[in-house]
């Protein structure tokens, strides 16, 4: 076991030993490995699906760069968001301010693209060079009759939790002002999935056939038009919860629109999910046909399921991402397969989120925030784990170790949510778990547990 | 996606669409990790940090390791000295590097934050403990682009390392020693530059070397700190060599004038060998500084020639797009004019208006659309503009290979969708042939593809 940064002691527990209380929540070490990202990270990738709009970075050209058409945010329509527009801010507007530039950008955007709206971030020097980016952003917008959204996102306010605000206050700023009255009882907005690999439209779809129509999607394939009325709407349903909990509770104050916290993310939850719709508009022919959808989707992948299970029984599982509550629906999903989990960690989870995973894992179970390479390494070692579920920083860690991967973040290509979703997480785990490739690479072929090599 | 850009080129002033640079602290980055047991370290927000390393690891499939300063509200106001300080302490506890390279951002840039004047704080607080190391580059993100932040790390390893030679008399030289600063390029160009300048019988110092960092075997292990790198021991000598060639004006110039002036190594700036013509150029300069040229090495450029001449009638006149970064794109103009071949749209992110002379000294007469600090945008319109036959760049250039439907050759960085750079080289004769024949498949493919039945030849 790696000797852990005195600091971070108490951002990892292990479940069944009496500990409780996980520290998390808290700014990162200096100098740690940290494998979080910024403020400016968490506001663009909630607001980057939006795709009638137009995504202004305002800084120097790297913060444009890093998030180009990174994340597969599908959209069924126009495709602005997957351009890559920055104020390319050079020396001089760094020393002479850099809102003439913004002003210029926003212009020639607006007058080329005629976008529904546009969105401004502010990266880091933004705000230490002076430039007043809501003065600017409200001079365009008048000029255009277009919302014109500042996002204050310098990165050094924090983790991408900070940005998940920020985005939520720019998105609060278009909620409410178009007219919806044309907006039925039955109708929901979707807070938090950014339809990767075409997700929010398999949830869309189970929604049209227990009649509940979507009002507005936050943000994945969403439109200016329709954000701007989903104050209309009869139920929030919140599902990647740090990044727009709190969207939802500005609305529900704002408009009293009620919201459900949900995962669309193994059978379990996603049948959840869909019931509490059901319940939630007290209209019994609705939960009846929930009654139908979710007997008739789950009986169609279950041969899946029970097949990849056979390969997958006992085998053990790592999971690293953004937030605790994924977390949780993994642990449930993986346990469908199983699959007993070793390690569940996030970046940025909650306190509760993170409680309630320690109640949810079995004993000997490592929870961790904000952890590090080195870290990860020895735990997957130590736990022995045959597949690790992460993003990008992780994915070649496990292969390293002869483990095997599932991206469950921007870089997966197929649908893991929904029914049809929990049969692509089957498949792919199997495929990764069981791949050829593993009798070359034998995993764990150390007997020492993995240490920090230095 | 790309059925937003207009054909119709308007000038303009102030933004920046679909870029074709990135900035200063992902290239400082990569230089660092070619030190051996070395610590990238970022001052700035963690954001940057994180960024860089999925970048990294997007290209080259391998784990980056690097820390950050990890900045907050405060740090942006009363100046990082506080997280650089602790940010050292647990580095050096944690992760035991034998070196740290820091590198700035933006904002540490911006608020003015003193590195040298830090570390000594550091030092006075006994915080770097005996035998390790810290080197820094100002890295702004908002002057030149990430080439010129690679450039920066470079020539740092030679300011904190290369031991001082007071004058040109009092330098003792080893007369088999050649530097190489080998630029932006992938480890498995590295490894190639090494393994032709050795074939000449001479004993090379390459830095920075990122070959054994990120192109390493499966173990089974992570390793934190890989075999690979250039070490200080080889750092500390860089004034012995014969010579430092600085393969690259952008990434490898200003190191090797770094050398020059503190050790009267003299220097020599070469196109990267990319091609015939820059790689003949590279061996000539190895034999001048007493390499020798082998019949192998003669039979690798014969082959290399022979397989143009199998082949030249297929490149002969077919137009070339090409993108990316200016020692790149410069060398890779070279090869596709000697293939025959009219490179009419040439472009690169970073700054610099050596670019354009070079480009238009290589094509002469034949000069057509030449640009630096440019971005895809314009590229793309360019090609609306006026097709081409084959587009080469990075794999940024797949939204417009799509769009207009031309065969794509990736090279360059970053590869994020393919595999194969970090492992098989791009310079060098063998590098040449691999590109060569990617090139011609992709022309080849194409004819294939679009001709008729009855055209359709099972010989080519």
């Amino acid at each position: 076991m790696t000797e852990l940064l005195a600091a971070r002691a108490r951002q990892v527990i292990r479940t069944g030993e009496g500990e409780t209380g996980i520290e998390c929540e808290k700014q990162s070490v200096a100098g740690s490995v940290s494998q979080r990202a910024c403020t400016f990270c968490g506001s663009r990738v909630v607001l980057y699906p939006i795709a009638d709009a137009v995504h202004l970075v305002h800084g120097p050209i790297g913060c444009a760069v890093y998030t180009w058409d990174i994340r597969g945010a599908l959209s069924s329509g126009p495709e602005l968001h997957r351009l890559s527009f920055s104020t390319d801010l050079r020396e001089r507007h760094v020393v002479f301010g850099g809102e003439q530039q913004l002003e210029a950008s926003l212009v020639e955007l607006i007058e080329r693209h005629h976008p529904k709206a546009a969105f401004v971030y502010a990266t880091c020097i933004v705000g230490v060079i002076g430039d007043d980016v809501s003065a600017i952003c409200r001079q365009v917008s008048e000029r255009y009759g277009i919302p014109v959204v500042p996002v204050q996102s310098e990165g050094f306010q924090g983790s991408k939790k900070q940005g998940y605000d920020a985005a939520c206050e720019a998105l609060m700023s278009l909620i409410g002002t178009a007219d919806a009255s044309d907006v039925g009882p039955h109708t929901v907005n979707l807070l938090g999935d950014f339809n990767l690999a075409g997700e929010i439209w398999i949830i869309t779809e189970y929604l049209k056939k227990m009649g509940v129509e979507v009002v507005a999607n936050l943000t994945g394939d969403g439109r200016v038009d329709d954000i701007r009325k989903a104050h209309g709407a009869g139920l929030n349903l919140v599902q990647c919860s740090g990044s727009t909990t709190r969207l939802a509770m500005q609305m529900q104050a704002a408009y009293g629109i009620p919201f459900k916290k949900i995962s669309y993310f193994g059978i379990d939850d996603m049948a959840a999910a869909l019931y509490a719709v059901a319940e939630h508009f007290k209209d019994p022919e609705m939960l009846q046909r929930t009654r139908e959808l979710v007997s008739a989707e789950i009986a169609e992948i279950l041969p899946v399921i029970e097949e990849c299970r056979r390969d997958l029984e006992g085998k053990r599982a790592a999971i690293y991402v953004g937030g605790a509550f994924k977390a949780i629906s993994l642990v449930k999903a993986l346990r469908l397969l199983g699959m007993k989990t070793v390690l569940a960690g996030s970046q940025t989870g909650t306190r509760d989120d993170y409680e309630y995973l320690t109640e949810l894992c079995d004993p000997g179970t490592v929870i961790v925030d904000d952890s590090n390479p080195a870290e990860l390494s020895a735990f997957l070692s130590e736990g022995k784990a045959d597949l690790f579920i992460g993003g990008v920083k992780e994915r070649p860690l496990a292969y390293k170790l002869g483990v095997a991967f599932c991206d469950h973040n921007h870089e997966r290509k197929l649908p893991l949510e929904g029914f049809i979703g929990m049969a692509n997480f089957a498949r792919e785990v199997r495929a990764s778990v069981c791949s050829p490739v593993w009798q070359f690479a034998p995993r764990h072929q150390n007997s020492e547990p993995q240490t920090l090599e230095v | 996606m790309l059925n937003h850009t207009p054909t119709e080129i308007a000038e303009r002033s102030a933004l920046r669409i679909n870029p074709a640079k990135t900035c200063q602290p992902i290239g400082a980055m990569y230089a660092a990790l070619g030190i051996h047991r070395c610590l990238p370290y970022s001052h700035g927000s963690q954001g940057c940090c994180s960024y860089h390393r999925s970048h990294l690891t997007r290209h080259f499939k391998e784990p980056v390791m690097a820390a950050t300063s990890a900045f907050t509200e405060g740090a942006s106001v009363f100046g990082g000295q506080p997280n650089l300080l602790e940010g050292l302490k647990t580095v050096f506890t944690t992760y035991s590097p034998d070196v740290v390279a820091v590198h700035t951002t933006c904002l540490s840039e911006t608020i003015g934050d003193d590195i040298p004047q830090i570390v000594g704080e550091a030092k006075r607080q006994e915080i770097i403990p005996e035998g390790k190391y810290v080197i820094h580059a100002n890295t702004p993100s908002y002057v030149g682009s990430h080439v010129v932040g690679f450039a920066n790390m470079c020539t740092s390893m030679a300011t904190y390392f290369a031991k001082e030679v007071k004058s040109p008399r009092r330098r003792t030289t080893d007369k088999h020693q050649i530097n190489i600063v080998p630029g932006f390029v992938d480890p498995s160009d590295m490894r190639e530059l090494r393994r032709l300048a050795e074939a000449t019988g001479l004993k090379v110092t390459m830095f920075p070397d990122t070959s054994g960092v990120v192109d390493t075997p499966q173990t089974g292990k992570h390793i934190f700190y890989p075999e690979g790198g250039t070490t200080v021991t080889e750092l500390q000598n860089l004034g012995r060599g014969v010579a430092t060639m600085a393969l690259g004006w952008w990434a490898s110039r200003d190191a090797a004038i770094e050398v020059e002036k503190k050790a009267y190594v003299p220097r020599e700036i070469l196109d990267l060998p990319i091609g015939i013509g820059a790689t003949d150029r590279f061996l000539k300069i190895l034999k001048f500084r007493g390499g020798e040229i082998t019949k192998e090495l003669e039979r690798e450029r014969g082959q290399l020639v022979d397989l143009i001449v199998d082949t030249q009638q297929h490149f002969h006149g077919k137009k070339v797009a090409i993108f990316g970064d200016p020692d790149h794109v410069l060398a890779l103009t070279e090869f596709c004019r000697d293939l025959g071949m009219v490179p009419v749209h040439v472009l690169t992110g970073t700054p610099g208006k050596r670019f354009g002379e070079e480009a238009n000294r290589i094509l002469g007469a034949k000069a057509g659309n030449i640009k630096f600090e440019g971005d895809l945008f314009t590229m793309h319109q360019w090609i609306k503009n006026e097709p081409v036959d084959l587009l080469l760049g990075n794999t940024y250039g797949k939204h417009i290979a799509r769009a207009q439907d031309i065969p794509f050759v990736r090279v360059g960085w970053p590869i994020l969708d393919r595999v194969g750079h970090s492992l098989m080289p791009t310079v060098g004769y063998a590098g040449a042939i691999r590109l060569a024949s990617r090139m011609l498949d992709a022309l080849l493919d194409r004819r294939d593809r679009d001709a008729p039945e009855h055209q359709f030849e099972l010989v080519l």
